[in-house]
Formats: structure tokens, sequence, C-alpha cells
């Protein structure tokens, strides 16, 4: 049978040291009630071109970014990711190797994880970083339960932007549903696409537990976060940011340079592919003082018996295995190989190539919308500054579609789904992989 | 192992000296072995009430927390700075540099069910038997899954 | 600057410095050409940085070799067995891998219309079905990214069907071998955990339940096989206990590698369960993730599970939203697909017999070294063993041996050591899973090892306490790391600050 070695020698040896007869006799303790209604009903199992032949037919009915030109960004991202990365993470010491509670043999991993959290505190400006979380959504809700921890128990209101993203505003609400007391009330977004700050200051109150935002936010707006971060000086609220695309912090002040006390996101842009949204992993960052309360895995420096190097899990008394139900969270995974696919991204773009990529984003970006609004008759939809991804208002909306379809171009997302007033409106992401002649294929199918 | 006369010993291996009505409290040498190397500790802050029998703190050592119980009840007068930024104090030396609270005692009634140092060292004794019949060392853990 | 010297073997172990230690100003492992004049950038410069100080300046090369070395530090199943209790380190197979980067699965963008993803929602439809039918369950969903929050999801559906028949209840019954994550996430639910002890034989009692079991419990959380490796038995009378107080039964199905065409969760009584798919469906641990934690449940509570759902409607897949009882979002878009790919080609490539020999093979090599074992190691419980078997280190003990120098010490001999100190309840365990993918010659070199280990721990026990001695690095300062915790590099000049 496939990967299972035994040969009928092996198996009869095998029972011969045990003291058995048969294998069935290794689990007749089970009750027979259930072992007489065991039998899995599946096929028998392929051989593996034909398993290959199986795969491949579902794959061929999706429509694959080797395909199509995409224009969609809304958390998870299009970018070129170098053959190194790959190269790497398919190593099996990396992909086949455990969670690192063995120091000794997991350096490889540790130092990796190490790197990955100094390279994430660079980029966010944050003081730590874990080792990583699920995903963007998990990381947002993960950080308002983190408030939840340090804020005292009169201030239980939760401020989440309108202009978060809506399926990481879900997550929140989700996380937060069973926790009695703790509320959450959304705050509007402006004419600007960015949060509305009178509308903050005026539900800022001393029972407000922390403000989340997304930065950029979700219809690719960039939040001036000096106004939010002086509100919520002012009421003793949190300020908690959400980035969904961390390209764009290799370009704009990053979270820690306004004073944000806790800095999450998605990762997966970080060179990790789209997968169908997942797996990437979530970023989480804080202000050092907070560490104590920071959920999932952290890896810090220390010295072997020789004095030399090394690398270990640490603070882990803050989690399940050992406090249990007190734990600061109840993650025990840390999305470590995507992690890693990121720690070789970054370190492969590095300092200058992270930039230069994040200025072609912005760049193809601000040309494709100029071309739309110039040659296809659509209007921008938000004046906010933004980086490489926008919002447009079109007439047509279904027409325009079904012509860039036709064209095998995904357009965008329609907005519609989640902001019932912005019907006919199209949140689109150019990135380094929309050529001139995709951008030009666009304005065409918008246009026609 | 050591247990100085003087002091007045808890069940939950807590030590208290007592100077008129303020409590001097630490956790004994048993304890800190049994933890091992102590990583981090958590205090209360000065002017925080505590009560007899309730946790006040904690100890981490690097792969377990252990609840410290307050002795007595009463108000925190004093915390021991030293701590937060020497924890591996309470290792070296327990009864002295490694105290972790004082408390102004609201009830001198609760000093009567602590114990002398000969009866404590009993009580030691008599944990440390059953451990070995147990073979209850809780020194690490690990994680699975 | 010291003359070069010929690499003794010592120091082509040494760790290669820090990506943040090499390299040269304006050097970088990645070429893209400026794109000047294109677009006029509209953000203000108060939004902008200049710089990312002490990021990486390394060159392609070097920056491979860098990782190629890290790599070379690691232990993997690929090069060493890794008999870790109840994580089932079984054997990942090469041809997942490929499926999973074709195009068609890794190149696609979770908002695209579903329409142009049919290939993608047919597979998640159909591995849905296929772990109804392993676990006897009714429906699935494949949201959760690993088996945390899998168990989060679990207990959601179970609070919010209690809160629909009017009372979520308080409380969660957990055993005292559960893993950390069972009361973890009933505290994130809003439950308190009440722990229930297992009786001599390392199993519960319907009795025990009974006591326990009152109109406050939601549901009790049992792992099964437990994590002593031990079946249950007399799990069906205790569902029953907890179903006829109205509270429901919650499986934790870390060991679901035991059971397949052996028994079946749906048939024990049980309403909710999480499989593991990086355990049982052979997806790799990655050094800790990604990995996916698919919820499967009774009928009755299908109209909880987390949205969007993926239906059948004549002959083509729709995302539904519109479940009004849904417990809503548990994390982005649709789950960790890529993973779910993998799982799914696992599962065709074995077929129903293929996992029920799996299974089989998994308790024939656990109990083969559970047997091998008894010469120098004491068990935890004298009971027929499931996927994994638990030994104790008192024979060791009297020479000043514990459980943690065996482990390090079998590092000595290639062997990643199995889970220690775990279950708590089992003072000193060594927690063995060998799984169905090593051959009996692994299996006897491996108890050969540990017999070994048994004989230095009587004859020269300092060898076995300062172990490992033969790993690129020693026993760490771990209470270093905790006291003053270093979490990052900073610039030399930054530091003494």
């Amino acid at each position: 049978m496939r990967y299972t070695p035994h040969t009928s020698t092996d198996k009869d040896q095998m029972l011969r040291t045990i003291g058995l007869e048969s294998i069935d006799a290794l689990y007749r303790h089970i009750p027979e009630s259930l072992r007489e209604r065991a039998k899995i009903e599946l096929p028998q199992g392929l051989t593996e071109p034909a398993v290959r032949r199986h795969l491949a037919e579902l794959a061929n009915k999706n429509a694959s970014a080797a395909d199509w030109s995409l224009f969609i960004g809304a958390g998870i991202y299009h970018h070129a990711i170098p053959s190194a990365v790959d190269a790497i993470i398919s190593r099996s010491e990396f992909s086949t190797s455990y969670t690192p509670y063995q120091p000794e043999v997991s350096q490889g991993t540790l130092q990796a994880l190490y790197e990955y959290q100094t390279l994430i505190c660079q980029l966010t400006g944050m003081e730590v970083s874990n080792a990583g979380v699920y995903d963007g959504a998990s990381a947002a809700a993960e950080a308002v339960l983190m408030s939840r921890r340090l804020q005292p128990s009169t201030r239980r209101r939760v401020l989440v932007s309108r202009a978060l993203h809506p399926q990481y505003r879900a997550v929140i609400a989700t996380y937060l549903r069973n926790l009695e007391g703790t509320e959450i009330e959304e705050i509007p977004f402006d004419a600007a696409g960015a949060t509305d700050v009178d509308r903050l200051t005026q539900a800022l109150g001393d029972r407000s537990m922390c403000v989340v935002v997304g930065y950029p936010n979700f219809f690719g707006v960039i939040e001036d976060l000096a106004p939010l971060r002086s509100a919520c000086a002012k009421t003793g609220a949190q300020l908690i940011t959400v980035t969904t695309e961390p390209l764009a912090l290799a370009l704009l002040k990053p979270p820690g340079a306004w004073g944000v006390d806790i800095a999450v996101g998605e990762g997966q842009s970080l060179g990790v592919s789209m997968q169908l949204g997942g797996p990437g992993f979530g970023f989480f960052t804080c202000q050092k003082k907070f560490v104590r309360n920071i959920p999932g895995r952290l890896v810090g420096e220390t010295v072997d018996s020789h004095d030399r190097r090394g690398f270990v899990l640490t603070l882990a008394t803050r989690e399940q295995h050992i406090r249990r139900e007190k734990a600061t969270s109840n993650i025990c995974t840390s999305q470590t190989l995507c992690t890693l696919a990121a720690t070789v991204y970054m370190a492969l773009l590095g300092r200058t190539g992270l930039r230069r990529i994040a200025e072609v984003n912005a760049a193809r970006a601000h040309e494709t919308l100029d071309r739309l609004v110039g040659e296809a008759r659509v209007s921008r939809l938000f004046a906010g500054p933004f980086f490489n991804e926008f919002a447009v208002r079109a007439a047509g909306l279904q027409e325009l579609w079904k012509r860039c379809i036709e064209r095998k171009i995904l357009p965008g997302v329609s907005l519609g789904r989640w902001y019932p007033e912005l019907g006919d409106c199209l949140l689109l992401c150019v990135t380094e992989m929309n050529e001139r002649e995709d951008i030009e294929r666009l304005v065409t199918a918008v246009s026609s | 192992m050591e247990f100085p006369e003087g002091l007045k010993y808890s069940k939950e291996h807590e030590w208290v000296l007592v100077d008129g009505k303020t409590a001097t409290i630490g956790i004994t040498e048993f304890a800190q072995e049994e933890l091992g190397d102590i990583v981090y500790v958590e205090l209360p802050e000065v002017g925080e009430k505590v009560v007899k029998d309730d946790p006040f703190g904690a100890v981490e050592s690097v792969k377990a927390v252990s609840d410290v119980y307050a002795p007595v009840s009463g108000a925190v007068v004093e915390i021991n700075d030293l701590l937060p930024d020497n924890p591996e104090t309470i290792n070296d030396d327990p009864y002295g540099d490694g105290w972790m609270v004082r408390v102004e005692m609201t009830d001198m009634d609760d000093l009567k069910d602590l114990m002398s140092a000969e009866e404590y060292a009993e009580y030691v004794e008599q944990r440390k038997e059953e451990a070995d019949e147990d073979d209850d060392e809780v020194d690490d853990e690990e994680e699975e899954g | 600057m010291s003359p070069p010297s010929p690499v003794d073997p010592q120091t082509r172990r040494e760790a290669p410095r820090l990506l943040f230690e090499s390299g040269s100003p304006g050097r970088a492992g990645f070429y893209w050409p400026a794109e000047e004049g294109r677009g006029r950038l509209q953000i203000p410069a108060a939004l902008l940085r200049d710089d990312i100080p002490g990021f990486p300046e390394l060159g392609e090369l070097e920056v491979l070799r860098h990782f190629t070395r890290l790599s070379q530090r690691n232990f993997a199943i690929e090069s060493e067995f890794y008999p870790l209790g109840s994580c089932t380190m079984k054997y990942n197979p090469k041809v997942n891998e490929a499926v999973a980067r074709s195009a068609g699965f890794a190149q696609l963008h979770p908002l695209t219309p579903v329409e142009l993803v049919q290939g993608a929602m047919e597979l998640l439809h159909r591995l849905e079905g296929m772990l109804a039918e392993i676990s006897g369950m009714d429906r699935v969903s494949l949201q959760p990214s690993a088996g945390a929050q899998g168990e989060l999801t679990g207990l959601m559906l179970i609070r919010a069907y209690l809160g629909e028949k009017g009372n979520p209840r308080k409380k969660i019954i957990v055993p005292d071998t559960a893993h950390g994550t069972n009361p973890a996430s009933s505290t994130l639910c809003g439950y308190d955990v009440v722990q229930i002890s297992s009786n001599a034989q390392g199993v519960i009692d319907s009795a025990t339940v009974e006591r326990v079991m009152n109109e406050d419990v939601a549901a009790l959380m049992v792992t099964n096989p437990n994590t002593l490796g031990l079946f249950e038995k007399n799990i069906q009378s205790i569902a029953e206990v907890v179903h006829a107080r109205g509270g429901l039964v919650y499986l934790d199905g870390a060991n679901l590698n035991a059971l397949m065409g052996i028994a079946k969760a749906g048939h024990m009584g049980v309403d909710v369960l999480h499989m593991n798919l990086h355990k049982t469906f052979s997806t790799p641990h990655g050094g800790g993730g990604p990995g996916a934690g698919p919820v499967a449940v009774k009928a009755f509570l299908q109209d909880y599970l987390p949205v969007p759902r993926i239906v059948k409607k004549d002959h083509a897949y729709e995302l539904a939203e519109d479940y009004p009882k849904s417990i809503g979002r548990v994390r982005s878009f649709l789950g960790n697909f890529g993973v779910l790919v993998r799982a799914y080609t696992y599962i065709v490539s074995l077929g129903g017999d293929g996992l029920e020999e799996a299974s089989r093979m998994a308790l024939l090599n656990a109990n083969y070294i559970r047997k091998k074992l008894e010469k120098g190691y004491q068990l935890a419980y004298n009971e027929p063993c499931m996927h994994e078997c638990i030994f104790i280190d008192r024979l060791q003990h009297k020479y000043g041996v514990s459980t943690l120098d065996i482990a390090k010490r079998l590092l000595d001999y290639g062997f990643h050591p199995p889970t220690i100190y775990f279950p708590l309840v089992v003072s000193g365990a060594l927690m063995i899973e060998p799984t169905e993918t090593e051959t009996p010659e692994t299996l006897d070199a491996f108890c050969e090892a540990m017999l070994a280990i048994a004989r230095e721990a009587k004859d020269n026990p300092e060898l076995v306490k300062t172990a490992p001695h033969s790993t690129p690095v020693s026993r760490l300062d771990e209470a270093r790391a905790a006291r003053k915790p270093v979490l990052r590099w900073e610039p030399a000049q930054s530091k003494i600050s």
C-alpha cells in the first residue's frame, strides 16, 4: 500500500514480537458496535499518474494568474516571487521539520524566525514581533483580545473603522461574540475614503478600549494616523493598525513611527503565493512593554553551554501548553513555512529592492487610475492618497465586467457586496505583475 | 535545606517575617528549588489589598507558572523593586534579598494558621516522601501535537 | 585580521551570521529597473518614509547559501525519524507538493468570481464529503486554519446552538490528559473549565462524568484515542450521560490517525470534532505551520457553521453566505486552501482502503515499539495502546537521569526525541508515536538507541545528563532567554542604550 512500507513478512514478524496473531487483534478492545460500521466508503486509491491527471483536471477549471490579468487585491496580492523563495521553502529540512521545541536540532528554523521577527520590526517600525499567527484577520482579532487583556475592565468598547477589510471586521466580531461586555462600534469613513476623525472623536470616551483602522485601509487609502493617534491618546484608547498589503510599508511611514500600540496584518504579499487566500500568515507586532501579553510564539537569543549564540522559543509561559485556560491565546501554530518564505523574500529584495518594487507598484497604480479616469469615463471614488489600490465609480458595471472577463481580465472587486451604497464601484489593485500591455488592455476593455 | 527560625511558613510555601503589623513575604527555599531557575516575578502594586489564601503574584520558571498566595490579609506597603529585573535573586537568596512584598496586616489572627520553622520542615519532608512515592517530579513540560 | 586557515569540521558547523551582519550597502538579490515617469505619485511627503534601517543588503547566492546552511541545522522527517507523540509526523508525500504548486491552485485569487474557480470549489466540496465519511459526521467546514482554531469554532457552534435553545451554559468538562489548547479555547469561547481525572487504566469513567455533569455544562471535550494512546472505550456511555443532561460532546481529532476505518467519531455519540490535516492527512508541519483544522458536525449543528459555505446547485458550485444562525467567519477567505489541496491529494491517493491500512500500520508500529522498549523502560499504563505508547523515566531516576536527559541523548543517536512531559498527568512522560510510514528496521534502530541510553543511564549517567554532544549547539540557556528577552537583532549602537 502506498506510503506504508510493511511487507507481509514484516507484519508477521512484528506480530510475533508483539505476541498477537493478527493486526485486527490490536484493536479488539474497541467496542464491536463501532468497529463493525467503520469501513470508509471511498473509492480505491489511485496511481500517481492518475492522481496527477485528476488534480490537473480540477486545476484546469480555474482562472489562474498564469492565464489571466489580475487587477484584484483586497487582502491578497499578486506579486513577483523570486524562484529562490520556493527553492528554500521546498527544502525538506524546513518543510518537514516540527515546531522547534528541541532547540539543539532546530537552530535553522529558530534563527530564521528570529530574523523574521527582526525584519517585521524593521518594516513596521515596531519594537516587538511574534513569530506569526494564522492570517491577517485573526491577527486583528488577536490584537483586540490583547488590548482587552491590557485595558481595565471598564474599557470594553472596540471602535472599528468601517474602512477596515470587511472580512476582518467579521472575524473580530466572531472572536468577541462570547466575551461578556465587549461591544463593537463601527466608525464611518469620510468623503476621502479615510476613517472619519470627527465621528471617531465623538465616539471615543472613557469606556473605549481600542480603535482598529486599516493602514492602508480596505479602499487602498493611506490613513493619516497623526489625528487618530492623538484622538486615542486623549482618551486612553489603544490604536491598532491592520495592514493587508505590507509592501506599502516599504514606502510609507511605518506604524511604529506614528506611535501605534499594536500593528498587525496579513503577510502573504511578502513572498507567499495567493493559493485562493491561504495559507499566508498574520504578522503581529506591538510596543515592547506589552510583550508579556503577546499571543503566539516568540523566538529569543541566548547562548549554549559552550557560550555559543543560539536561539530558543521563549516566554512560553504565556502559551496554552503551559498556562492552559489562562493562556494569552489558544493558538499553537505560527505559519512557520510561510513566514520563512517572507524572510527569504525580504532578504532577497532587501533595503533597496523592497522599496524599488513598492515604488513600481505605486507608480503603475497611479498611472492606471489616471488613464482610466482620462480615457475610460470612470471617476475616482475617494480623494485620499493611495498606494497600489484605489476605488472607482463606473457606469454600466455589469457590461464592463463582461467585456473584461471576455478578455481574461479580472478588473477588481465590486464593492457593492460589502458596501450597498457603493453598488456601482470597483476596487482595483495594480502591482508589478501588471505589465504595460495588461494596463493597456484593461483601459481598452473598460472604455470600449 | 534551610528554614530559618523566627519566620512563619504557609502550606503554599511562603514565608512571613513579622515586625509589628508589617509582614514581609517571600517564597521558601523549597519552593524556589521546586521551580528551578526563576525568570519572571509578577508583583502587586503598592496600595493593593491582598487577601489571605488568594494569589497576589506569580513566579515563573522557563516552563511553569506558580501563583504566590498571600499568607495574611492586608495592604501592600512596599514591593521588592530588585525582582522585576533580577528574578534570579529569589533563587540566590530566598529569605533575604529575594523577599517579595511588605504588607500592613489587617488581622493579626491570620498568623495563627501559619507554621513554625520546625513544623514546616516536617511538612516539607512529608511532601518529599509523597513525591518520591508518586515519582512526581514536575520539572519541565513540553508541547505536543 | 587573522590569516586564513583550513576549515576544521567544527567551524563548518558554526551558525551563519545573521542576515543583518553580512552584506554590503547597495547590494540586492533582486533586479527590477526603476520606472521613471510612469504615473504621478500623489502621496504627501509626510506619509512617506526614507529608508528601512537595518534591512539586509545581500546578493541572491549569499541569501541562498545562508538559508541552505540554516536548513542543515535542522532535524526533519526526511532526514531523521520523528517519533513525536500526538504529532503524527508521517511522511509528507512529494506528489502533494507538486500538485499544490500547479498554477491552477497556487495562483488563484480568492476573490475571483466563483464561476471561474469551479475546479477549486469541486475539490473543496469533495474534500468536505470525504472528511465527513471518514469521521462518520454529516457536515464539514474547511475554514479553520489549524486545530486550535477548529476547537474554538466547534465550541462556538455549541454555544450558538445552546444559546438558541435558551441557555448557552457556563462550563466545559476537560480531562486532565487534554491538550492545552482545549482549556485555552474554552476560555476564549467564554466558558469555564471543569477538569476531570482519568481512572487507573488511563481512561475516563462515565461515573466521573456523571458526577460533574449538570445543566451548567455545555460540553465535554474529549480526545480519542486520548493523549495516553488509549482508546476511550466508555465513550458511548459517556456521551449518553452528557446528552441526557442536554450537553454536547466535542471530540479533539488530534489522534484520528489511529481510527481511520477502525471506528468513526459519528458513531461514538460525538456531535462536533476537528481534524488536524497536518497530522492525519500528511500535509507538512513546516516547522510550526501552516496547518488546517476542519470542523465536522452532526446535521443538527450545520446551520451554525462558519460562512461562506460551498453549495452545489445544478452541477455548479456557489459560495453561500445566507445562514443567519452561523457563527460568522473565523478567518479571511476560505481557509488554508494550499493545505487542503495536499490533504485531498493524499486521500485520493490512498482511497478508503489505503486510509484504513495507514491506521492499522500506525497501530502495529506503536505496539511493536511498546513491546521492544518494555525491556528498558517502564510503561505508564499497562493497557493495549493505539497509535502511540507512553513510557516513564522511573527506572532511570535512581541514576539521576530524567526524561529530558534521555530525550537530549537521543539526539546524539540521530533520532528526534518523543514528546516529553506530556500529558501532564504522567510524571516524566516519553510519548512515542512512530506513524505508519516507518519501516520495522527504523523502529529497531530507534529501540536499540533507547535501550543503549537506558544502559548508559546506569553505567555513565553523566554522559546522558550532559547530552547532546553531537548537535550544532549544546543545551541552551533558556532561563537567560526568558529573563532578559532579546527578540530581535539591533545594530550594536542601539544595543548599548
